[in-house]
């Protein structure tokens, strides 16, 4: 249905940019006449949502959209009107680089997406040829942002994450840490070795590593291991599923110490009992359980709209949005041609150099597509519910 | 922590691990034992148990002891319908196709649980008193102790059935001769009945013990575990019920070996090494009787 609406826009905004243009033609002042004649900025919201990954692609959607509808209701960007248009890419890179060019096709200054790491991939190795802004909410795999300077993330990449626990072991005083993680798998293991290098650095002792495969269920002889070597925190950086049982078994051999985690721990409340869950801090963008500033009107005004509380990647999609509409708001400043080369590397480097409030924390970028943003560390209440324990800044 | 206390806790590791594999190798080994059938859909029965649990503790929030007992008499009903629906028809059919319907209610079962509970894990809420107990400055385990003695207790009781009991006498009759036992007045149906329900209920007492010590349920958990528990078997001697439980400790040993010597990605390599190995060496497992083929 959008595509006939979006052709429909796309022609009416060709004459609108036509006449945008003769108007910028005539005076210096061409963008606030131009909002008068209701011309709209296009922007491309790409991910998967349908398919295995459509949670996560559906989830960065709908805060890329809240977002958006928040901007327009304020009056837009620079007196215009921010239209997105939606792709959907199923998960899949082939796709992703289909849709990426219909959306290039259709006049878009800039895209939020990909949302996970192999269509984002694909379209930041397309995108590099079109010199076009996208910014991904969620795909975390380090080579994302390296295929040129026109793609950046909104979240933190698997390793910051290894490194922002180390700087938290050390702020509580930690001497002694052990890490059991899944191995074959780039997440846990990036996290693990970024985390024990740092932590190296930082002065504490890595007691041991312990590791296990894909589907085990007993981790038992592991902890014994661990445990044995008197450490003063077990770090965990795995998903949830395998968090809760390696919370439940350390607990059963008695380990009462702090047990840390990154952002794989999200929904472990589910799979593990509220008594066990105490001493565990894990590091992660964003909780709805967090009542201070942006992020709980986030929470407000996101429950309100879709009737659901929002993720971790519905947080990151309002804030991969907010960074590019900071782009974009820079190139209208600059008075450029909407669509023009010198727009879109307007936008890219208003993104580079400017640096956003989002819902996520403050999100600034150091001369890469990597953000430099402080994370929330989170605990359990006696009830087991999520709770903020503090936040460590970007600078650690 | 010190090096005896260390041991200790590896050993009782290696003893709940290996107690686990031993509920469930005794079903496998029982019902090979009198029909020659390797039941795979065996570890399946487990995954029912641990759904079980979950609807009665998580869903229905009944009292513990209900939802334990109604889960062995739910993998008991389950492994009898199982020989009655699928097995029974085939009775007298080539082992082959037994083996082969064997397989297909594995798998019926395991997409069964996955289209009615999905596939994500179902989270079962504790249910086990506490989780640790005090022994002289060590802290041991609970479930594990509790995992030890009751697999020490159910070896016991089924040893006791198979040899001092009728039913018992029955079954040792038409494992070593169906036909023969038949003429001798054995109900052969009923008797392969009972050992159906006899293996099935120790899998549902796996189930509890289990979900005790890994609270989680997915449709595909009885797979690696049945595997698992048929190797344990295979290594005893297929058809010995003291082998299957000493099987069972070898491979639960051997794994926690192996992940206490920090190679913990190569566990299950062990233990299917350890069977490689077995087979070359004593085909027949390590309590294993060497059976001449009937020509």
């Amino acid at each position: 249905m959008f595509e006939n609406v979006s052709r429909r826009n796309f022609l009416q905004g060709s004459a609108v940019l036509a006449a945008g243009l003769g108007l910028a033609g005539c005076s210096g002042d061409g963008g606030g006449d131009a909002s008068s004649d209701g011309s709209t900025i296009k922007v491309g919201i790409l991910g998967p949502h349908t398919g295995d990954v459509a949670n996560y692609g559906i989830a960065c959607r709908n805060g890329a959209q809240l977002y958006f509808d928040q901007l327009n209701a304020d009056g837009g960007i620079n007196g215009k009107q921010v239209e997105y248009l939606v792709e959907d890419e199923q998960g899949d890179p082939t796709q992703a680089v289909t849709a990426y060019n219909l959306l290039v096709e259709q006049g878009v200054v800039g895209i939020v997406g990909d949302v996970t790491t192999g269509p984002t991939t694909a379209v930041a190795q397309q995108s590099v040829n079109d010199n076009m802004p996208c910014v991904t909410p969620s795909a975390t795999a380090a080579e994302i942002v390296t295929y040129g300077d026109n793609t950046f993330r909104a979240c933190v990449t698997d390793p910051e994450q290894g490194r922002i626990m180390a700087a938290f072991a050390n702020e509580q005083g930690y001497k002694n840490v052990g890490t059991l993680y899944l191995k074959g798998d780039d997440y846990n293991e990036g996290v693990n070795n970024a985390f024990v290098e740092e932590a190296q650095a930082l002065g504490i002792t890595i007691t041991t590593e312990q590791s296990y495969s894909a589907g085990d269920v007993d981790f038992n002889s592991q902890l014994t291991t661990i445990i044995a070597t008197n450490p003063d925190a077990i770090l965990a950086p795995n998903y949830y599923e395998d968090d809760g049982l390696i919370v439940t078994q350390a607990r059963q051999q008695g380990y009462t110490g702090v047990i840390l985690g990154v952002d794989g721990w999200s929904g472990v409340a589910d799979y593990a009992s509220a008594e066990d869950l105490q001493n565990c801090y894990y590091c992660c963008a964003f909780s709805s359980a967090n009542t201070e500033g942006l992020a709980a009107q986030f929470t407000a005004d996101y429950e309100e709209a879709y009737g659901e509380t929002p993720t971790n990647f519905c947080a990151l999609g309002y804030d991969a949005a907010m960074v590019l509409a900071g782009g974009i708001a820079a190139a209208e400043e600059a008075g450029l041609e909407a669509g023009s080369d010198e727009y879109l590397q307007a936008v890219i480097d208003g993104i580079a150099s400017g640096s956003v409030e989002g819902v996520t924390g403050t999100i600034a970028y150091d001369g890469t597509g990597d953000p430099v943003k402080s994370s929330l560390v989170l605990t359990f209440a006696e009830d087991g519910s999520e709770e903020v324990f503090e936040t460590i800044d970007a600078s650690a | 922590m010190d090096g005896v206390a260390l041991i200790v806790s590896q050993v009782l590791n290696g003893l709940q691990l290996g107690s686990i594999y031993a509920l469930v190798a005794l079903g496998y080994t029982m019902v090979y034992g009198i029909i020659l059938l390797l039941n795979f859909a065996h570890g399946d029965i487990i995954m029912a148990g641990a759904y079980i649990l979950w609807i009665i503790l998580a869903q229905l929030g009944l009292n513990p002891v209900i939802a334990m007992l109604l889960a062995v008499l739910g993998c008991t009903a389950l492994g009898v319908l199982i020989d009655k629906v699928a097995y029974a028809p085939l009775r007298n059919a080539p082992r082959l196709s037994v083996l082969i319907t064997a397989i297909g209610v594995s798998y019926f079962l395991e997409n069964g649980a996955q289209l009615v509970f999905g596939a994500d894990a179902k989270v079962v809420p504790s249910f086990a008193p506490v989780s640790n107990i005090q022994v002289g400055g060590l802290s041991l385990s609970f479930v594990a102790l509790v995992t030890v003695l009751v697999t020490a207790a159910s070896t016991i009781v089924l040893t006791f059935l198979v040899q001092k009991t009728k039913l018992g006498k029955a079954m040792r009759a038409v494992s070593e001769d169906m036909g023969a036992a038949r003429l001798m007045g054995v109900n052969v149906n009923n008797t392969i009945t009972f050992t159906f329900a006899v293996g099935s209920a120790l899998a549902g007492i796996g189930a509890v013990l289990y979900v005790m010590a890994y609270p989680q349920a997915t449709p595909t958990m009885g797979m690696m575990l049945g595997t698992k528990a048929f190797v344990a078997a295979v290594l005893g001697g297929i058809g010995s019920i003291p082998g299957a439980v000493v099987g069972a400790m070898l491979v639960g040993f051997a794994e926690v070996f192996v992940s206490a010597i920090g190679l913990s990605v190569w566990r299950d390599a062990v233990v299917f090494l350890l069977l490689i190995v077995v087979l070359i060496v004593r085909p027949t497992g390590i309590f294993g009787r060497t059976m001449s083929e009937k020509v």
